[in-house]
């Protein structure tokens, strides 16, 4: 296949919808004339100056943002290879970047009039970050995750409850988050009438990839003027774990047509690729789910198949549309991290920085490790610490053998 | 005349039966169906997510995946079912990424080549026609579209462009099995709809018993139940074929009767 390259990488989607061959709006004609309303509400949103005023309030007062771009002395010379810089949205109000999109949908919810608002989780932080913006904003909330999930994440199940949310554990399939994704499309199409389901990453029918990514943006574009104010220059490369993809699209968005950026996009190998794996990009072929065209774990009638990760929040069998589009024009690379690698990653970046990660960065972190040591000293590479790893300790003491 | 076409001129409204491949002894069931009258037979192709689907049909999904149903299995019950029924319109209904995944014209050629008369599927909306619709349409397939209660006025025509067979009328904004809309609600929705469609409409979700089916039969063109007769399927298992045929004769009896009650 040619891939032509395009004059921008920054237009997409199309008119339509798509990210070349990937994205759309594969939904059940029910949801068609909401998705339609959607669209053409956040084309009005996108151009009115008090939706964006009140976007970027909320995320300096109630977030606290910008967050830090942190240079790492320590991981640079225990790898001692180029500068690393952490973007440290982990540092956030609920402790990930989940919340940077949450504001904005439920900014675009009150928008449209929507009285009730539904959101899929799975390790439980968007689940978490949606039960905090419903509470601030006084909206009834029903979270859908998978009863498996709601075994294994306990206290996240508990915060949000506390925030008012009602947890609806679903048991259909291998009761994890793409069973929850289906649960919470399910209640979509019976209450479309006042339901807004807040969409947790950049995937799903056009326009959620669009302005999830747009919503989590914020993220690059902080660290573009941060790293320019410090140093004056661009950064070399930039390196963010990937599940569906919202806290890369978001880090690397803004970069994509500077041509000196290299990015890397890192997917959960799990126990390896030959084995259970949540890596749709290197074991997967494109096909349609959950509203989009992309990537996605299947087998050969295109049945798809369930992903595995160490870390819960990359444990999906698809990805953003737009990193699919990203990855088949070359504009980004991808790789990926087994389990056993994200564990070392994660000890790595406590025993030299003092920074507790969340598991689904600590892929970013072990990718760091394999590209750091093979670039020159003066090169600069941002990595997103997109979440804190608090709710993470239990896992790990477990893979590690320790008993709390 | 197409298979569709003479299923909807045979001067009674019809019975459109829905079952998933695999769940149960299929090629029974799907006998027991024709006897006990149903003028058009849906044969759900499984999926792992089953998105529009209640717990019933989703559960009948994963029984039949769990059974080893595969898509050349289900193209062979389908040719079968060809041979042993000349006559009954058999239509695919399912998800976009088992019929997508071969490539489309792969999927148009085996349904043409089983003697498949339509297909619905449930998350390929007019806008993305050209995932799988010009295909069909091209092998004489008929693309069978759903229109719901969120279908207004303005967005009806681009769904029954390029739909053929007869179009589908959910009759509740939501998932299959649950609730049943309101006779009154249908009877508006088919009266409006019919002003615009030149093809028959069919009303289904949530239609269960002949008491539901016959009223809703004296304005549609068709009845569809589908959940029911899952629910059979998942009491019976192998022995499921009697209990479906008693269903669809007495679905049948109230369908094909409903407008002669009314004279």
């Amino acid at each position: 296949m040619t891939i032509k390259t395009p004059n921008s990488f920054r237009n997409q989607p199309n008119e339509s919808g798509h990210f070349g061959q990937f994205g759309g709006r594969y939904v059940a004609e029910t949801l068609m004339p909401l998705i339609l309303d959607l669209e053409a509400e956040y084309r009005k949103a996108k151009t009115d100056p008090s939706f964006q005023a009140e976007f970027d309030d909320l995320l300096e007062h109630y977030v606290g943002r910008p967050s830090p771009l942190y240079f790492a002395p320590r991981l640079t010379e225990e790898l001692g290879g180029a500068q690393i810089w952490l973007k440290r949205d982990e540092l956030n109000h609920t402790g990930a970047h989940k919340i940077n999109n949450c504001v904005g949908q439920i900014l675009l919810a009150i928008r449209m009039g929507k009285t009730r608002i539904i959101a899929e989780t799975g390790a439980g932080q968007h689940g978490v970050a949606t039960a905090t913006v419903c509470a601030r904003f006084g909206l009834p909330c029903v979270i859908f995750m998978g009863a498996t999930d709601v075994a294994r994440q306990a206290p996240n199940v508990f915060r949000m409850k506390l925030l008012g949310a009602e947890v609806v554990p679903v048991t259909a399939g291998a009761a994890t988050l793409k069973d929850a994704m289906n649960e919470a499309l399910r209640d979509w199409v019976a209450n479309v009438h006042d339901t807004f389901y807040i969409i947790g990453t950049a995937a799903g029918p056009h326009p959620y990839p669009e302005l999830v990514r747009d919503f989590q943006s914020v993220i690059g574009r902080e660290a573009r003027a941060q790293l320019l104010s410090r140093t004056g220059r661009l950064p070399d490369l930039l390196v963010a774990s990937i599940g569906g993809g919202s806290n890369s699209i978001g880090l690397f968005h803004p970069f994509l047509d500077d041509p000196t950026v290299k990015m890397l996009g890192v997917e959960a190998a799990g126990h390896g690729l030959d084995k259970l794996h949540a890596a749709s990009l290197a074991g997967g072929r494109p096909g349609i789910l959950h509203g989009n065209k992309t990537y996605l774990l299947q087998d050969e009638d295109g049945q798809i198949l369930e992903g595995h990760s160490i870390s819960a929040g990359l444990d999906y069998p698809g990805i953003g549309p737009e990193h699919a589009w990203l990855k088949e024009n070359g504009r980004v690379d991808y790789t990926s991290v087994t389990d056993t690698e994200a564990l070392a990653g994660f000890q790595l970046l406590c025993r030299t920085e003092g920074i507790i990660p969340a598991l689904e960065p600590a892929h970013a972190i072990a990718a760091l490790q394999k590209v750091a040591p093979t670039m020159d000293k003066d090169a600069i590479i941002i990595a997103n610490l997109c979440g804190r790893g608090d709710k993470d300790i239990f896992a790990v003491a477990e893979h590690l053998g320790v008993s709390l | 005349m197409t298979r569709l076409q003479s299923a909807f001129a045979k001067g009674h409204p019809a019975l459109v039966c829905f079952v998933t491949a695999g769940d149960g002894p299929t090629p029974a069931i799907l006998d027991a169906l024709v006897e006990g009258g149903a003028d058009v037979i849906e044969l759900g192709m499984p999926f792992t997510d089953p998105m529009a689907d209640g717990p019933a049909i989703q559960k009948a999904n994963l029984r039949a995946l769990a059974a080893g149903i595969t898509t050349s299995t289900i193209f062979k019950l389908a040719a079968e079912f060809r041979v042993r029924h000349p006559e009954v319109p058999l239509v695919l209904m399912g998800y976009a990424n088992p019929m997508i995944t071969r490539g489309p014209q792969w999927f148009a050629d085996q349904c043409a080549d089983a003697g498949v008369d339509g297909v619905i599927c449930v998350d390929i909306p007019p806008e993305e026609d050209g995932e799988l619709g010009p295909y069909l349409r091209e092998k004489g397939i008929s693309l069978i579209r759903l229109a719901t209660p969120t279908t207004d006025v303005a967005r009806l025509p681009a769904v029954l462009d390029g739909s053929s067979g007869f179009l589908y009328y959910v009759s509740v904004a939501g998932i299959t099995g649950k609730q049943s809309a309101a006779l009154a609600s249908i009877e508006e929705a088919v009266t409006r709809i019919k002003q615009t469609a030149q093809i028959p409409v069919a009303v289904g979700f949530g239609v269960r018993t002949p008491e539901q089916a016959g009223p809703i039969a004296r304005v549609a063109d068709g009845v569809v139940v589908g959940s029911a007769f899952i629910d059979l399927i998942a009491q019976h298992g192998d022995d499921a074929a009697g209990p479906v045929r008693e269903l669809a004769t007495a679905l049948a009896g109230a369908v094909h009767s409903a407008r002669k009650e009314l004279a």
